[in-house]
């Protein structure tokens, strides 16, 4: 059997021929010539990616070989995307990564036993709130396309949204792995208000989210996080569909009475209708353009028509929340869905990590945590796909944005960390050395 | 709880599997429809990436290429036409924000490499897609005669290969630097002289006398008439009732249709006209291509119909016509140059209307002709022998008659005159003619707005002119000179 950190080392591999390969595609189609700059990128993003290999080599021996290489990979290509659109802001995403590595090794460093985060759960669950709810604390948030999801701190702006979902994670986790028991074994109508509150209290958080963060994208979020907590907890399909049903009533209430979420539920229906596609519709409508102009296979990379020839994108947020129109219009359905396959695998692995986990705590924190990473991919390409609603949340990993690439990081040292306790129990017991 | 954890991973499965049909839904299955979105500016700003094809004349002389702007992200190519506006109304232009015309528009496809679906594959591997050049049949020495020779009178003259149908000149005066289309647009298409306006295939013109050569093809086609049958020249003689004036009151006794046509005498082919009847004569205008847009590679809305039209458009035999009138081109008759340059081609070609055509072949930039235009016979009009007795007519018209100032030493020319009265001293003077008259290369039509002279004397010499140009031009017929110049 060949040990996982061989598997790690050697999945890197591809990963760092991938993001060769794609600055070299970006800047053939620049320049019509190859140089070496796109060996000395992946060559970096290789090396860089190594010494993290060995870091969970020396601290987590045992942990799941799959997670970072996806993730990697997904970096890679987000990368790429971004340096394809603008060669600055690749260089911050690249610096960003560094950082999300450096708080990735921070992070399993200073947890030595995730498990003590269930003594902290208030304090998490307190600060996440304040986290997300900051953007309206006037001076330091602000509105964008509407929405209120980033604050600014002096010079640096980041989305609390990012940290708060691993926040809340850690909260529900511990908070379900203490009370399931009660929730599986009583009926529903007699569960105690005790018992039950809380969950109600997420409803309402869900909903004071949709209301004043005027994000229907982290909402989903978060609840959608919530409620498979609340199914891995309890495998009662009652409760989910109880609080899906108050999640869509609240959320349908809320779309034919506030205004701003009704605009975003009309263009959604329709994007096309005349001045709506100049203006709100804009977006979802330049996503669609793009999307058709990619077809099967793509223009390839580097190729798409971005850039106007007045100056200026015509697709907006091509970086951030609208990449994953960039990445069907110059990879294709064919590419795209491999970019999903990547992700849908990353969720797979996090759901085996959680599966091989002893405790309750530990399944629930590693469920809960791919629950909403998968969530996030949804709720952002469902968007970008006009499946549902578009909202501004990032695609981890690929989007640029430090607060992303930072937060999805100790999202993955957080895995990699539950991985490694139930995976080195495992093996020990085994008497395996792999 | 690991239950339920593979449940929750079979969810996201299915959730990811609604993105993936999303995906598809968008990128193919609706991708055509929402690229011909109209708030899709996609494809214009494609277009603009894309370095159009040449546009060639036959000679291989550039008339369109494309001018490279901006960076490599923003590069975008605009159109540049070297040749000014010698051929401003035939090949048009093609800019992002004015639209198109002429053979841009209609070759658009071709130009910017879609003419294909192997093409655009190959294309699409290579990265780069590049349009094919058009090759024309344009003969820029023609045109160029042509156009001096109307000589910035407001105007018109088609030339064309009988055999074929190709176009060798198409001349539409006062014309317009395509390469100001961008900053004047709006001022040309304001113009009172409407020099945007393809007076070639669009301007509808009493064709006068010119038209007595269709009543001539009929009345010999239909068995009725031969050269030498004879009708009366009496001047006054009543038509439709109503007492009907040669030119200048000219008075004839019994002539023969020869005579009649040479000397171009009204009353004499208003008789054949209506001894012929409606039916006859609308049938036979019918097949020189009347009443229908003429089958040439120019957009539609840069054509018009030629027929007899009435308040609400074009009459047929149902209503209410002086066909008499109609057969020396009166009454409600109105004509396109390029039509009366068809039946002039259709007779030269022994009855035979070939559909007119610029359009040689589209060349691909290695070098590959990706289509030959093939010419295309539209139908027979009239039967060879009628043709070759109708041409002697109109030699004799050349020869003797009104239209001696198109003839051409060592060389026949067929020809015949027209001048419609637009008022006091004001003619719109015409002029179709083909030569050499017995096998002939070329066949054409002339004609000057508010001309002070006769068509014999404003039109026959531009003519002339034009004739001269193109047959003593080396190879002159057989087809476009061998390629060059790619």
């Amino acid at each position: 059997m060949v040990s996982a950190r061989l598997r790690e080392l050697v999945l890197l591999v591809p990963v760092g021929l991938l993001i060769t390969a794609g600055f070299a595609a970006v800047l053939l189609s620049r320049t019509a010539e190859i140089n070496d700059l796109s060996l000395t990128y992946g060559g970096i993003f290789l090396g860089l990616c190594v010494v993290a290999h060995f870091f969970i080599r020396a601290r987590l021996p045992d942990a799941d070989p799959y997670l970072f290489p996806l993730a990697a990979l997904l970096a890679a290509f987000g990368l790429v995307m971004i340096y394809r659109i603008d060669e600055e802001l690749a260089r911050q995403q690249a610096q960003w990564f560094f950082i999300g590595l450096v708080f990735f090794c921070a992070t399993v460093l200073v947890l030595r036993d995730h498990r003590s985060l269930e003594r902290l759960r208030y304090t998490i669950a307190a600060a996440s709130i304040v986290l997300l709810f900051l953007p309206r604390v006037p001076g330091i948030g602000g509105q964008v396309n509407g929405a209120y999801l980033a604050i600014n701190l002096g010079p640096v702006s980041f989305q609390p949204a990012e940290f708060a979902k691993i926040g809340i994670i850690i909260f529900l986790a511990s908070y379900l792995a203490e009370t399931r028991d009660v929730l599986v074994r009583g009926r529903v109508p007699r569960l105690s208000l005790k018992h039950f509150g809380p969950l109600l209290v997420i409803w309402g958080a869900a909903m004071l989210l949709l209301v004043f963060i005027r994000d229907l994208g982290s909402s989903l979020m978060f609840f959608g996080g919530f409620l498979a907590l609340l199914y891995v907890a309890t495998s009662r399909l009652s409760l989910i569909a109880a609080g899906a049903g108050m999640f869509a009533a609240g959320a349908f209430f809320f779309a034919r009475t506030v205004g701003h979420v009704q605009d975003r539920v009309s263009i959604w229906l329709d994007p096309f209708q005349p001045k709506v596609v100049e203006d709100e519709g804009y977006q979802i409508a330049q996503s669609l353009f793009a999307q058709a102009d990619g077809g099967l296979f793509g223009t390839g990379f580097g190729r798409a028509l971005l850039d106007l020839p007045g100056g200026g994108k015509i697709l907006p947020a091509a970086d951030t929340d609208l990449i994953y129109a960039l990445i069907v219009n110059e990879v294709g359905l064919f590419g795209a869905t491999a970019v999903l396959l990547v992700c849908l695998l990353f969720a797979a692995r996090g759901f085996r990590v959680a599966m091989l986990a002893r405790d309750g705590f530990s399944k629930l924190l590693a469920a809960g945590l791919t629950a909403v990473f998968a969530m996030q991919v949804f709720v952002i390409v469902g968007g970008v796909t006009r499946v549902i609603p578009l909202t501004g949340v990032t695609l981890p990993f690929v989007s640029y944005g430090g607060s992303s690439i930072v937060a999805n990081m100790v999202l993955l040292a957080l895995l990699l960390i539950v991985s490694q306790d139930a995976r080195r129990d495992t093996f020990a017991r085994r008497g395996g050395v792999a | 709880m690991n239950r339920a954890i593979v449940h929750l991973f079979l969810l996201f499965t299915l959730l990811f599997s609604v993105l993936v049909v999303f995906t598809s839904r968008w990128s193919v299955l609706e991708a055509e429809g929402l690229e011909d979105n109209s708030a899709n500016r996609r494809p214009l700003l494609e277009q603009q990436r894309i370095p159009r094809g040449l546009i060639l004349a036959r000679d291989g002389t550039v008339a369109a290429d494309s001018r490279r702007l901006g960076t490599r992200e923003t590069r975008r190519y605009v159109r540049r036409y070297p040749t000014d506006s010698l051929f401003s109304h035939s090949v048009g232009y093609s800019f992002i924000d004015r639209g198109q015309s002429g053979l841009e528009q209609f070759y658009n496809d071709e130009l910017v490499g879609q003419g294909n679906e192997l093409a655009t594959i190959v294309d699409e591997l290579s990265g780069a897609q590049e349009g094919d050049n058009l090759r024309t049949t344009l003969d820029p020495e023609a045109q160029a005669v042509a156009r001096q020779a109307l000589g910035g009178r407001r105007g018109s003259v088609v030339a064309l290969e009988p055999d074929t149908g190709r176009v060798r000149a198409m001349v539409s005066l006062p014309d317009f630097d395509p390469n100001s289309i961008p900053e004047r647009f709006n001022e040309l298409n304001a113009e009172a002289s409407s020099p945007l306006f393809n007076r070639a295939t669009q301007a509808r013109y009493p064709p006068g006398s010119t038209f007595k050569a269709v009543t001539a093809a009929a009345a010999l086609d239909s068995g009725e008439f031969t050269p030498q049958s004879t009708v009366s020249g009496k001047n006054g003689k009543p038509i439709s009732a109503v007492p009907l004036q040669n030119f200048e009151g000219a008075e004839f006794g019994q002539v023969t249709l020869t005579e009649a046509l040479e000397k171009s005498i009204n009353t004499a082919w208003a008789e054949v006209g209506e001894r012929l009847g409606d039916s006859t004569m609308l049938r036979y205008m019918r097949r020189f291509g009347f009443g229908s847009e003429p089958p040439i590679d120019l957009p539609r809305n840069q054509l018009a119909a030629s027929g007899i039209y009435g308040e609400d458009g074009l009459l047929d035999a149902s209503d209410n016509i002086d066909i008499g009138r109609v057969s020396i081109g009166q009454e409600r008759l109105q004509v396109t140059p390029l039509q009366m340059a068809m039946v002039a081609s259709a007779i030269a070609n022994e009855g035979t209307l070939m559909a007119p055509i610029f359009a040689d072949r589209t060349v691909a930039p290695d070098g590959r002709v990706t289509q030959r235009f093939r010419p295309d016979r539209v139908r027979r009009v009239i039967r060879a022998g009628a043709a070759r007795d109708l041409t002697g007519m109109m030699t004799q018209v050349v020869d003797e008659g009104s239209g001696t100032a198109a003839r051409l030493r060592g060389v026949r020319v067929a020809g015949k005159t027209g001048t419609a009265e637009r008022g006091a001293g004001v003619n719109q003077a015409w002029f179709i003619a083909f030569a050499p008259a017995d096998d002939p290369k070329i066949a054409l039509a002339v004609t000057v707005e508010q001309a002070s002279g006769t068509g014999g004397e404003v039109a026959a010499p531009i003519a002339r002119r034009v004739l001269e140009s193109i047959l003593n031009a080396r190879g002159g017929g057989a087809g476009p000179a061998a390629s060059g110049g790619f």
